[in-house]
């Protein structure tokens, strides 16, 4: 089967692969383009495990086809941390110990950010319904929701007075 | 925070245990580095699939696999003639309980498939796409038998028979016809007829629960390299790697030396990952390949063949005094075993009624074979369902003779040196504890509103011991990297970092704590039991004194004193004079060469005295008699930790047993069609709990230290789940009247119940 190349920015890179007409984006950022952060749960859309930001909205990368990613702006758990560290989800993450085994935690990261991004000051029902795409099996969710909260009020507080 | 600690130790004089730093492994795994089962890829790897029944019960005549390994770039093909049979053995029920012949066969059928989804024959191919090819081209000659999955039809004389050679244990005579139970196992203390006789107040009833999944968010996965010289290389997850560099090579008739485990991060396990199903298949396939071959499960194949626990009926009475004080325990509890022996009955008959202290009890199990997946370790297991019956019938008592339910568990609980139910006196224990914790919490005073309703529960585990292993090197900067042989499941690393810097005097991010593959350090047992901080956390401690003996003596032999005139104090040797320097862990470390080489220990343990664990929860509910849908409105638990490590990790293991209670309570069920096929087999029709189905989940670390170990850990992992089924129910009795007694209580049975009780 001939491959398609795709060109697409990748965490702030300029990024270019070949993949399979009918593969899906978490199998080629997993296995091509090698962004193992990316995690599979289930590759039905049911887990979150595999969420990316993809031109600025929340999707299961396992449901969109990496074709369909041409011209695309793509961001992963790999891209949240800059040249200033860690994102602030990241730190309240670690901080409020909202992981334990982690595999759903490059997910609830990505959806996090992607809450924040257009909601910087979620109410704790709000956070509940933005993650509920993601599952946990570890954690009951408590620790994860506050670390969302507790990164939302630190965001607010470090940003500039409006 | 609404989190609080209590302690009953007025003074715990640490200076790491207790505190909460951020994991060491935490950085990898909020930054997606962390390396997962399905993680890792080599060159030249090959993909390998796994063909699975689409029969629950029937019998292979014959499997042609030519044609599927003429295909294009399939590499190798194995079916069950490819791995030896093993011969029928093992003992005990625990967590780590298998028989060599039934593993042999779950991993590979041989004459029967006895589920649907049991793993057949398996292809390595250069992509996933020829593999699942040649799957397809795979021809197979099924003979389809009759199937049977429920327990009670399962022992019926006329049920369809899984193994034709398996006669029931434990029961005299013994049967001459074989059946589909396995084995009775039997309580029998005191005289309950007299029991029965002393009661006010009967009450009894019948309880069915459904098969239920681990739901680890990690696929089980693994990638097998076996080299030129004939040994194997394996990367996987798993809750223990020397139970796979064991399991692997006995399936294949190897010596266990020949296979390295080297453990990838765990995505999730609760006792699911206890055993192996695709390891020894990948391996050999890599074999006949020559070539490292990668089997990922898929999510379907996740629930269809691995996991579950047992779906079960039981039948209870209970007798009590008109004061509220307990006389007797009967009933029988019988478990869906799946399509080998072994559920975790003879550990739900001994859960049951655990907390409390009754004089007559007979309560009897059997462990029945069913055309499913052979069950596996879930969370405690055995214990949930046996307990969801036993704590729903002593809400109904304790209403029935007017009590509180928190002052008839008070009235009733198990003491130090009482007679536990299940045979061993009790030592120092917390449960009593746990029941005040929640008798005082704000909660248990919050006023409820209509359709409302409060249920509490309270919840045994044993905790286990067993082997571990350790080794603690000082490195030449005066940190030190501790090795052992768990699996970090849910922050372990953590918890040894703490005590090894607690030993060590050192600060605890001076401490690099490793999880070792099979050749790096000594042999160590799963991690399940909730076992770990306990046990390898012993081990640990012994490995860190051994150093700090060894520091001393560097200390002493620099200053050319007796060692007796060297003290430890907070990470540094000090002569007991007062009059020389101190020197640090840093500075004996820079001088290792002169005073003996390199500093490093090593200890290893078959850890006792695992301190029992106890859980009391209180759940508020809200019924909506309109739809049947019960909201959780509040949660609150408190659980015996007996000395919290890190107490955000022990509250983590506390909401996260809570969360799959409430899963399992009113959600979760394997559905079966009339063809014995699971028909939902993905996340979005087996429903776990999402974010917006759940309240924060309230905790209270209760911390009575257990004897057993130098700190007073208790293993915390498992206990949480034990009550949250007979919390909900109860809940929903007190909002509605009901007394709901199959599980799961979704909106449909609810819905039935209201309309069955005139609502």
């Amino acid at each position: 089967m001939s491959r398609k190349h795709v060109t697409c920015t990748i965490n702030g890179d300029p990024a270019e692969f070949l993949c399979e007409e009918d593969q899906s984006l978490l199998d080629a950022l997993r296995d091509v383009v090698g962004l193992m952060g990316v995690k599979e749960g289930c590759a039905t859309g049911d887990c979150g495990a595999c969420s990316v930001i993809l031109d600025g909205r929340l999707n299961c990368s396992c449901l969109v086809l990496a074709p369909e990613a041409e011209g695309a702006t793509i961001v992963t758990v790999e891209g949240m941390a800059g040249p200033d560290g860690l994102h602030p989800l990241q730190e309240t993450f670690l901080e409020g110990a909202a992981l334990q085994c982690g595999i759903c935690t490059p997910g609830f990261l990505v959806a996090g950010k992607a809450l924040l991004d257009r909601n910087p000051d979620p109410t704790e029902e709000e956070v509940r319904y933005a993650v509920a795409g993601n599952l946990c099996r570890c954690t009951g969710y408590d620790k994860i929701v506050r670390s969302i909260l507790d990164a939302a009020a630190r965001m607010g507080e470090a940003a500039p007075a409006s | 925070m609404t989190v609080t600690a209590t302690t009953t130790d007025p003074q715990p004089g640490y200076k790491w245990v207790g505190t909460r730093p951020v994991r060491h492994d935490g950085l990898d795994k909020v930054t997606g580095r962390a390396r997962y089962g399905a993680d890792l890829n080599l060159p030249g790897m090959l993909i390998g699939a796994v063909l699975r029944s689409p029969h629950a019960h029937a019998r292979i005549l014959s499997i042609d696999t030519s044609a599927a390994e003429a295909m294009e770039g399939v590499r190798a093909v194995v079916t069950g003639a490819d791995f030896p049979m093993l011969e029928s053995g093992g003992e005990g029920s625990g967590e780590e309980y298998y028989d060599p012949l039934d593993l042999c066969r779950n991993v590979m059928a041989r004459d029967k498939v006895l589920y649907e989804g049991h793993a057949l024959a398996a292809v390595a191919a250069t992509s996933r796409r020829e593999a699942l090819a040649a799957l397809a081209a795979i021809e197979v000659d099924y003979e389809v038998l009759p199937h049977v999955l429920d327990v009670s039809e399962a022992m019926a004389p006329d049920a369809p028979i899984l193994h034709e050679d398996l006669i029931t244990e434990g029961v005299e005579p013994v049967p001459t016809t074989p059946s589909n139970v396995a084995s009775r196992y039997v309580i029998d203390r005191g005289d309950i007829e007299k029991g029965f006789a002393e009661a006010d107040v009967i009450v009894e009833r019948e309880f069915v629960t459904q098969p239920v999944h681990q739901g680890y968010i990690e696929p089980h996965a693994v990638v097998a390299d076996v080299g030129e010289d004939g040994k194997a290389t394996v990367f996987c997850s798993s809750q223990g790697h020397f139970m796979v560099r064991a399991h692997t090579a006995e399936l294949l008739g190897w010596e266990p030396s020949r296979v390295k485990v080297i453990p990838a991060e765990i995505g999730g396990g609760f006792g699911g990952k206890t055993t192996v199903y695709v390891e020894p298949v990948a391996t050999r396939l890599s074999q006949k390949a020559g070539r490292p071959v990668k089997i990922v499960m898929t999510r379907d194949e996740v629930f269809r063949a691995t996991g579950p626990t047992s779906g079960c009926k039981i039948r209870l009475k209970v007798g009590a005094t008109r004061d509220g004080r307990l006389t007797a325990v009967s009933g029988s509890m019988a478990y869906q075993a799946g399509a080998f022996k072994g559920s975790p009955v003879s550990l739900g008959c001994m859960c049951a009624f655990a907390p409390y202290t009754i004089e007559n009890v007979f309560l009897e199990g059997f462990d029945v074979v069913v055309n499913m997946p052979k069950v596996t370790a879930y969370r405690a297991p055995g214990a949930p369902m046996a307990s969801f019956a036993s704590e729903t019938l002593l809400d109904e008592i304790a209403e029935r003779v007017g009590m509180d339910p928190l002052e008839f568990r008070l009235h009733n609980a198990a003491e130090e040196g009482v007679r536990s139910v299940y045979g061993p006196i009790h030592k120092r224990i917390g449960f009593r504890e746990t029941v005040e914790a929640v008798r005082d919490h704000p909660h248990y005073s919050i006023e409820l509103g209509p359709n409302q309703g409060r249920g509490v529960a309270s919840g045994f585990w044993f905790n286990f011991g067993g082997s571990s292993s350790a080794t603690v090197h000082i490195n030449e900067d005066g940190t030190a990297s501790v090795l052992t042989g768990s699996p970090d499941i849910g922050g372990s690393r953590a918890s040894m970092a703490l005590m090894a810097a607690e030993e060590l005097g050192i600060d605890v991010y001076d401490v690099t704590p490793i999880v070792s593959d099979t050749e790096s350090v000594g042999y160590t047992d799963v991690t399940g039991g909730s076992r770990v901080t306990h046990a390898t956390g012993l081990a640990v401690i012994d490995a860190c004194r051994k150093v700090v003996a060894d520091l001393r003596a560097r200390a002493a032999m620099v200053w050319d004193v007796d060692v007796d005139e060297v003290e430890w104090v907070d990470g540094r040797a000090q002569h007991v004079s007062g009059d020389r320097a101190p020197m640090t862990t840093r500075d004996l470390a820079a001088d290792a060469a002169g005073t003996g080489g390199p500093i490093t220990a090593s200890a290893a343990v078959n850890a006792r005295g695992a301190g029992a664990a106890f859980s009391t929860q209180v759940c508020d509910v809200e019924v909506d008699p309109e739809t049947g849908y019960v909201k959780i409105l509040r949660y609150t638990t408190a659980q015996d930790a007996g000395r919290a490590i890190h107490p955000s990790y022990v509250e983590g293991q506390m909401q996260g047993g809570v969360a799959q209670g409430i899963g399992w309570a009113l959600n979760e069920e394997y559905i079966f069609d009339a063809d014995g096929t699971m028909e939902n087999p993905g996340f979005l029709d087996y429903r776990m709990p999402v974010a917006s189905d759940l309240p924060m989940i309230d905790t209270v670390i209760v911390e009575v230290p257990n004897p057993g170990h130098p700190y007073g850990v208790r293993g915390v992992g498992e206990v949480g789940i034990v009550p949250p089924m007979a919390a909900v129910a109860n809940a929903i009795h007190d909002a509605t009247g009901l007394r709901l007694s199959e599980l799961p209580m979704s909106p449909v049975k609810v819905l039935e119940a209201i309309g069955a009780n005139g609502g």
